[in-house]
Parts: C-alpha cells; sequence; structure tokens
C-alpha cells in the first residue's frame, strides 16, 4: 500500500513500515507529488474544490460538513493575511484516530496543508495539538523541519512564487478547545472560550482575518483526493459519504484500536475487525461517534452501517468515528455518570445554561446511582437537559445534553429500576 | 528567573507567530516555565507575561483555564490518570485505586516526602490504549497494569 497507488488505507497506510513518520518512508512512497503538481503546474483552486466536491469528503471532526463547501466559503481573491488551522485538538472521549495519523503519518497532514493554503490563498498555517499527546507533538515537530529542510514547506516552493510556512501549537488540557473558535482563541493565547458566530471563521478566524479549520483526517485525506481523483474517493464509500474512514474502537472488544473501513461497512464488520465484543459476552450499547454522540442499543445498532446518514437515521451521529463498545456488564446509570461529570469539568463556564446545567445533571445522576435518587429525577434530567441544548453560544452543550437524553430514552428502566431498588440491576 | 534554556525555548515558540501576536507563545511559555521550576508560582507567570509583554492577568487567566498547567505546588512526580468512559471500561478505575494504595493518597493529593501527585485526568485521547496515565504531562504511559504501574514508581525517585 502507497499513497501513489489507489487503496481504501487512504491515511493509514504507512503504519506497516520501519520508519512510518519519516520524511524519506513518505516520499518513496509518491509523498508531495500531489503538492509539486498542483504548484509547479498552476493548477487553479477552484478545480481542487471542484474535485473536493465530488470526492463528497465530509469533515471527519466531528460535525461531518462538506469540506469542499468549507473551502468555497474562504474569500480567497481578499488580499491580506490568511490562515489555514488544522484542529488536532482530539479530546472527545473513545477518539484516538489524530492521534496516530500524526504519529505514523505527519507528512501527508503536512502535504494536504500546504495545498490546502495554495488553494485558501493562506502563506500560514497552524496545527493545534492536544496537550496531553506531548511526544506526538515532538514527533510532528521533528516532520516540521523534515519538511522545511527538503523544501516542501518554506518560501518560494519548487521554484514558484508561493510561500507556505506551518508551526505546531501545543494545547495544554481543554476538551472545549476542539470546538473551532475556542481554538482560534486559544492560538491567540487566551482562555479558549468560543466565540459568537457569526462572524464565521471564513470572515473573521485567527487575528481577525479569514481561516479555514478542518480535522487532522480531513485535510490528510486531501492529497490522496488531489492525486486519484474526487471520483475515486467518492468510490472509496458511498454518496453523500465519500472516502474510508478511521474508526476508533474501544471499551469492551477483543482488540480496541485503529480500523480505516469504507464508510458504508456494516458496523457488524468493524466489531467483527476490533476482535469482537470481549470474554464472549454480549453487546449491551455503542456510543458510535464519540461521547456526545447518543448512545444506541445492540439490537440498533447491528442494523447500521458506519457513515454518517445511516448513523443518524438510526438517532445518534457518525460524529469524529469513535465507537466506543459496551456489553452486557455495564451499569448505564454509572456510565452516564462519568460522561456528565466530563462535560461539568469541561464546560468553560460562559454560558449559564451549560455551565450550571452540566454540574446539576451530574449531581443529579451521581444521586441517582448512589442510591439517593428520587422519582421525580428522570423528568428533572430530561428538563435539565432540554433547557441546555440550544441554548449556548457552542456545541458543549449540546453535547452535554445528547447522552443524558440518550441513555435514559433507551435505558430509562435502568434508571428507575436504580431509583426504585437504591442499587444496580446488572 | 529562567534558564537561558528555557529562555531560548520561549524565543523559538515566538518565533511561531506574527511579530505584533507574541502573546500566542504564552501557552508554550507557561508550559516550558512549569517544566523548569515545577509549578506556576504567582511571581513566574508574572515573569512570563512580561517576557511576552502582555498583562500579567491575561497569562494568570491562562494558566488557570488549562488543566495541565498546576498554579499550586506539586510532587516531584505528577501522575495522571485517566478515568473517562473508554477507560473505565478497560479497567481505569482498577487502576487509580492500585494507585492510591500504594501512594497512599486520594486523587489531588501529594505524598508526605513530596515524591509523588496523582490526579485524575479527562481524555487524552489514547483511548484504544487504556488505561493510561501520564507523567509530569508529557510522557504517556500505556497499557497499565498493577505490575508496569509498580515497576514505573518504581523508577521515579
Amino acid at each position: 500500500m502507497t499513497l501513489a497507488l489507489p487503496s481504501v488505507k487512504v491515511c493509514s497506510w504507512t503504519q506497516d513500515f520501519d520508519a512510518p513518520a519519516s520524511l524519506a518512508t513518505y516520499v518513496a512512497h509518491g509523498g508531495y507529488q500531489a503538492l509539486r503538481r498542483v504548484i509547479t503546474e498552476k493548477i487553479p483552486g477552484d478545480d481542487i474544490i471542484a474535485q473536493l466536491k465530488l470526492s463528497a469528503l465530509r469533515g471527519r471532526g466531528g460535525a461531518g460538513f462538506p469540506t469542499g463547501l468549507k473551502w468555497s466559503f474562504m474569500p480567497r481573491a481578499f488580499p491580506g493575511d490568511k490562515y489555514i488551522v488544522c484542529n488536532s485538538d482530539e479530546g472527545e472521549p473513545g477518539t484516538f484516530k489524530d492521534r496516530d495519523i500524526l504519529r505514523y503519518n505527519p507528512h501527508q497532514l503536512i502535504e494536504g496543508m500546504a495545498i490546502a493554503g495554495y488553494v485558501l490563498g493562506a502563506k500560514v498555517g497552524y496545527n493545534y495539538i492536544h496537550g496531553e499527546i506531548f511526544e506526538i507533538y515532538q514527533i510532528f515537530e521533528r516532520a516540521l523541519n523534515e519538511a522545511r529542510e527538503a523544501g516542501y514547506l518554506g518560501d518560494n516552493l519548487f521554484g514558484t512564487d508561493f510561500s507556505f510556512q506551518l508551526h505546531a501549537h501545543h494545547g495544554y488540557g481543554a476538551y472545549i478547545c476542539g470546538e473551532e473558535t475556542a481554538l482560534l482563541e486559544s492560538i491567540e493565547g487566551k482562555k479558549g472560550q468560543p466565540r459568537f458566530k457569526p462572524p464565521f471563521p471564513a470572515s473573521f478566524g485567527l487575528y481577525g482575518k479569514p481561516t479555514t479549520i478542518n480535522n487532522t483526517e480531513t485535510l490528510a485525506s486531501v492529497p490522496w483526493i488531489v492525486q486519484h481523483g474526487g471520483q475515486a474517493f467518492l468510490e472509496l464509500g458511498k454518496p453523500n459519504n465519500g472516502g474510508p474512514k478511521l474508526f476508533s474502537v474501544s471499551g469492551h472488544v477483543n482488540k480496541p484500536g485503529n480500523y480505516e473501513v469504507r464508510l458504508g461497512t456494516p458496523f457488524s464488520e468493524l466489531l467483527e475487525m476490533a476482535g469482537g465484543v470481549r470474554n464472549g459476552h454480549r453487546l449491551k450499547a455503542v456510543i458510535p461517534g464519540g461521547s456526545s454522540a447518543p448512545v444506541l442499543p445492540a439490537g440498533i445498532m447491528m442494523d447500521c452501517t458506519m457513515d454518517f446518514d445511516s448513523i443518524a437515521k438510526a438517532g445518534s451521529m457518525l460524529g469524529s468515528g469513535a465507537v466506543i463498545v459496551m456489553d452486557e456488564t455495564v451499569c448505564m446509570v454509572r456510565a452516564l455518570e462519568r460522561l456528565a461529570y466530563f462535560y461539568f469539568e469541561e464546560s468553560c463556564g460562559q454560558c449559564t445554561p451549560c455551565r450550571e446545567g452540566t454540574g446539576w445533571m451530574y449531581r443529579v445522576i451521581q444521586r441517582i446511582e448512589h442510591g439517593q435518587g428520587r422519582p421525580e429525577d428522570l423528568d428533572l434530567l430530561n428538563s435539565v437537559a432540554g433547557k441546555i441544548g440550544g441554548h449556548t453560544i457552542c456545541a458543549l452543550g449540546d453535547a452535554a445534553a445528547m447522552p443524558v437524553q440518550s441513555f435514559l430514552k433507551h435505558f430509562g428502566d435502568e434508571f428507575a429500576y436504580h431509583v426504585e431498588h437504591k442499587r444496580c440491576m446488572v | 528567573m529562567l534558564s537561558q534554556e528555557s529562555l531560548n525555548q520561549i524565543a523559538l515558540e515566538v518565533a511561531k507567530y506574527p511579530a505584533e501576536q507574541k502573546q500566542s507563545a504564552v501557552m508554550a511559555a507557561l508550559r516550558i516555565a512549569q517544566s523548569e521550576k515545577g509549578w506556576l508560582s504567582r511571581e513566574l507567570v508574572e515573569y512570563v507575561a512580561g517576557v511576552l509583554d502582555m498583562p500579567a492577568i491575561a497569562a494568570y487567566e491562562v494558566a488557570t483555564f488549562y488543566n495541565m498547567y498546576d498554579t499550586g505546588s506539586v510532587g516531584r512526580h505528577k501522575i495522571t490518570v485517566c478515568t473517562n468512559l473508554p477507560c473505565a471500561l478497560m479497567g481505569a478505575n482498577e487502576i487509580a485505586e492500585h494507585l492510591k494504595t500504594r501512594l497512599g493518597i486520594g486523587f489531588g493529593e501529594t505524598t508526605e516526602d513530596g515524591r509523588f501527585t496523582l490526579k485524575e485526568g479527562e481524555c487524552m485521547g489514547a483511548c484504544g490504549d487504556a488505561p493510561m496515565c501520564l507523567h509530569n504531562n508529557h510522557v504517556m504511559h500505556v497499557k497499565l497494569t498493577p505490575a508496569t504501574i509498580d515497576a514505573l514508581l518504581e523508577s521515579l525517585e
């Protein structure tokens, strides 16, 4: 498998090599050819955006927004400074795919960002890397140095008038910085508190300049699409869900890890790749797209295919592709208690419904888990969740509400049992 | 207040951003300062703000907003365990209990000899390798077992 030949492994193909992160490995297998061609042949940016639209590449960070459309929002002809920013602040519980791209295939991300810089008219880019993975940040810094020394980053690339500088910005522990405007605030050296939108980053982004922000896996897919065309990428997935995707499978499986498979692959196949449910236990529930995505019971999940549309139809979200598998031994009250604590801990404190509501929900779930629940608590939880969702500046409020609502919807019996019997039914 | 080596590292970070945006380097500068001094005292945060020509209050805001900065003293070795749901499903609570028993302290506490601080962390973005912990913010230890925890603790003076 290489970048030069089309394969279902778009982002994870280097992992089997001895020095997967090295420039030599990447270049020996077709790396930086797409960038060279785009720049030296002066391929119009509109053509590349058209290929992205054809590819049906959708944002891999969680929202699933069409990448070609997002790029088309950028005022590319605007004469001043513009920025391309990569969101590698991967902190959505269950998600660990971008870490593997950074440590095993950093040059494909660098190439993707340089192509983005060329298309969007950005001369400078930043990659914001999650605080807790400092060793991975160092790997990426080394890759940047390699790329600079080899002339893939810097001034007058390939002897043309196109210049592109790329830097890594290391976070230091704040889930909220995965929200794109909080991330911009953080790069500016401030608290990571989301901004009101509009204005959107494409008009008022980093330092107030037009900025495009994409996820790591999204940008790393760009060189492949430039090399092989949007149609080839689309065909690796299904209509409206182009390409393969990295799925991070964690929890009660025999082989947790990242699996890059075609969008549209049946969940049952993905589960099998991850070794199946461990200890021969029965599957109970799955959170299919990171902790913010609504939980789905096993029966619904086993009928799903892994793509944006199928998971949305089942009432959840593909999100970041983080698949958290829970077997029959899991107490859903305890599981939700831990998630509720997470959103309480990570709320940035800016909006009252989220700041107060996340703590309130956590305390109510905690008392249910510890045998002090009241009969009215289930309605109370739904009421608080409903008053957070849609009433905050950013999506963290919704992210905190959706687990509560979905756990109660699908596993309300367990919560009622806890309240009535002061103990767990599992 | 900081070594020349740390100041050189901060200068490299400042160079990443536009000349009029030195504040962008504050996260890295605080990280570098904390790595040298162990934790961020009020004086140290003010000093870093001075290096970057920014108001001290703005640097405090950053130091208190992000989880990995320590604005109070910590032990020589800070161990942060992720106990979020995917990690918990894969045994993180048992690992945390083992650490608490071995060290005789709870989350947020430091051993009397000042050797270890234990903290509960949030998602570190490495759930496939759970259970895991961070040592002094920068070194990740994965797929922990009671035996590997014991070996880690013994290796840290």
